[in-house]
């Protein structure tokens, strides 16, 4: 690049960095007491495009190689450089996940905060499924979620169910909902899957929202019964004739007890969910999946069955979604419409992308970053946002196409020669 | 040579919107032939096989396979009756090894031959059998071409649709495939309609042929006649081979 072409380049990004800061940085608005009052403050939108510009041109000065569309795929990634270095990091990762209540830097704060990063891995999977193996672009993930927690909800307060009668029930009213959207976008691929997706997304939200006999509308719904230990409640004082866990096993009462426990229930439950996925994709079905992510028409002619196919993928990965949901529920024991808002959606895509479409490993990375990101910068409050956004960016940049960008084959080769030209 | 009726094709017609692409097609392909049809680019020729595999659907006419009419049959239902395509453009699985390319070509077939079956492709196709762990998409144009071939092999096919294997291809490789697919015919029974632009080597191989202009058949005859005819020679051999 010429110099004046990169003059030229800054000073657009430049003139993009005024558009915005203009409204954004320019103008404030004041309480002056009665009125609302207007303070203007152009000095330091004239601070924030000299950034830009300087920033544009030293980044474009220091390399002329900024990623401006398609360019090089690594064929080298996290898991290209070799095969079983992905086995190790799932072995690595489950015996990290199975002991960290237990190591010495774990409190609440952090057993939480990991359990956050479990709802995000199991939801991630099973996303995964629809968007990563079958290659349907899902923007409305987050409708599976919230039928499946309003089913544990609604069972568990109407009908006394436990957690484990209103599991299986929860998934199968996803999976039903999941058919549901499947059935119209049959034909569609996509953007116009998206859009009808994200659309779907908010028909449940705004459902839930109006539907106020049964759902309590904005309100939501409140004690929610809480999960118990094969019987045994996490309460300090049990009701008359019932045993709490911590009498049971002669120990002091601590409120860490339920908040281990909802980890480790998070932990099976997400492991069953990967365990299951890597299961299908080695199936009969799991292998249409991924056919019909490549080739649609191939697909057909190789007589697999487009409708079943899509179907079946839509239904599974929205019982995953209701079994998470149910596990969201008795974890807040509270919900309500806002929980289950489109950015919701947009964060678990995210990291089935970041993560690399399609890989596992990559989505525990990529939850792993995404929860983490905003707690690490929780300091900086508003500007919090802004990093993480920027974070983003950069993982972009540095991983066009995911965390991994290898694909594990699902037929095992006894004498197996690696592939030159593996990624993508 | 001749055997009983496989593939009946009367009046068929079949249109994308506006455009009529076959009008009123007449096709025979007995159990055992390899029959060619040769035509121009754009033709019709691949509109036929799609048709006969239900996409499009016929607007008119019928499509007889063994007897029964399977003009309105959906394709994963049509596929699952002995019929495979290796389609234009081969259309092999990019991201997928061939290995799993060719245990998708199997879905439709009982699991208990896939060992053998896969045990046939690579003996048809050694070159496929050292590249089995090799992504589809990173296989030269020739391997690909046999890929979609081994991978329509594996569903057991009594009747093999192949769609041009032999655009894009070196010579040298055409001669090759040329020669496997009369192997495919000769030593194991499968009936072949072969579609291509390559008419030469095309007649040279089939024991009948056909030829297409613009979604109607204008000749038709054993292929050694076509191979001879001035008008086929005019229109399609001049210059080639
Ligand atoms: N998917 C399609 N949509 C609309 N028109 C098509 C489509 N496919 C083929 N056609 C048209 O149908 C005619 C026949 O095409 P095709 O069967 O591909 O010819 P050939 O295989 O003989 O080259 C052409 O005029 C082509 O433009
Ligand atoms: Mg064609």
């Amino acid at each position: 690049m010429t110099v004046p072409a990169m003059l030229r380049d800054a000073g657009l990004a430049a003139l993009v960095a005024l558009a915005l800061a203009l409204p954004v940085v320019g103008i404030r608005t004041v309480d002056t007491g009665a009125v609302l009052g207007l303070d203007y403050r152009f000095g330091w939108v004239a601070i924030a495009v000299g950034i830009v510009f300087g920033g544009r041109l030293t980044a474009l000065l220091l390399y002329d190689r900024l990623p401006r569309g398609p360019r090089r795929i690594r064929t080298k990634g996290l898991a290209g450089r070799s095969r079983t270095l992905v086995r190790y990091a799932a072995v690595a990762f489950i015996v990290f996940a199975a002991a960290l209540p237990q190591l010495p830097f774990s409190d609440r704060y952090v057993v939480d905060t990991a359990t956050q990063v479990l709802i995000y891995v199991m939801l991630g999977w099973g996303l995964n499924v629809v968007v990563g193996l079958a290659g349907l672009l899902d923007l409305g993930y987050v409708a599976f979620y919230a039928v499946g927690a309003y089913s544990y909800a609604l069972l568990a307060k109407n009908f006394g169910l436990s957690f484990w009668e209103c599991l299986p029930l929860a998934g199968a009213f996803a999976a039903f909902f999941g058919i549901l959207l499947g059935f119209p976008v049959l034909r569609l691929r996509g953007d116009y899957l998206a859009i009808v997706t994200l659309g779907f997304g908010e028909m449940i939200r705004i459902l839930l929202i109006n539907w106020t006999t049964l759902t309590g509308g904005p309100n939501g719904l409140t004690s929610i019964p809480r999960p118990d230990f094969f019987g045994l409640a996490f309460t300090r004082s049990p009701a008359a004739g019932e045993t709490a866990f911590h009498e049971f096993f002669g120990l002091a009462f601590s409120t860490q007890h339920r908040i281990t426990f909802l980890y480790y229930l998070i932990l099976i439950l997400a492991l069953v969910t990967g365990w299951a996925v890597e299961r299908m994709r080695r199936l009969p079905v799991g292998r249409a999946w991924e056919a019909l992510r490549e080739d649609e028409i191939a697909c057909q002619s190789l007589g697999i069955n487009r409708t079943t196919t899509k179907l079946t993928a839509f239904a599974i990965g929205a019982s995953f979604g209701g079994f998470a949901g149910s596990f969201f529920a008795t974890r807040q024991g509270f919900i309500s419409p806002e929980s289950f808002t489109f950015i919701e959606s947009a964060t678990i895509l995210a990291i089935v992308v970041l993560g690399g479409m399609g890989s596992q490993v990559g989505v525990v990375l990529a939850a792993t970053v995404l929860v983490l990101l905003p707690e690490v910068f929780r300091d900086l409050a508003h500007y919090r946002m802004m990093v993480f956004g920027l974070a983003m960016v950069l993982i972009m940049v540095w991983r066009p196409t995911g965390f991994v960008t290898q694909r594990t084959p699902t037929v095992r080769l006894s004498d197996f020669t690696p592939d030159p030209g593996a990624a993508r | 040579m001749p055997g009983f009726p496989m593939l009946e094709v009367r009046g068929l017609h079949a249109r994308y919107g506006a455009i009529e692409a076959l009008r009123g097609v007449d096709i025979d392909v007995a159990q055992g032939e390899i029959v060619t049809l040769i035509g121009a680019n754009g033709a019709g020729k691949s509109t036929l096989l799609m048709t006969i595999c239900g996409q499009p659907r016929a607007s008119a006419g019928s499509i007889r396979y063994e007897g029964r009419d399977i003009a309105g049959l959906a394709t994963f239902e049509i596929m699952r009756l002995g019929i495979a395509q290796s389609p234009e453009g081969r259309r092999v699985f990019p991201r997928m090894t061939v290995e799993e390319n060719l245990k998708l070509g199997a879905t439709v077939a009982d699991v208990k031959h896939y060992d053998a079956d896969l045990a046939r492709v690579y003996k048809l196709f050694p070159r496929l059998e050292e590249r089995r762990a090799q992504r589809g998409g990173t296989l030269s144009g020739g391997e690909q071409q046999m890929l979609a071939i081994g991978r329509a092999l594996m569903g057991r096919p009594r009747l093999l649709l192949l769609d041009e294997p032999s655009l894009g291809l070196a010579p040298m490789l055409v001669k090759q495939i040329f020669a496997t697919i009369r192997e495919i015919n000769a030593a194991e029974g499968v009936t072949i309609f072969l579609v291509e632009q390559n008419a030469y080597h095309a007649l040279r191989l089939a024991h009948r042929g056909y030829v297409m202009v613009n979604g109607r058949i204008t000749l038709a005859g054993p292929a050694s006649d076509l191979l001879a005819n001035p008008e086929v020679r005019a229109a399609y051999l001049e210059g080639g081979h």
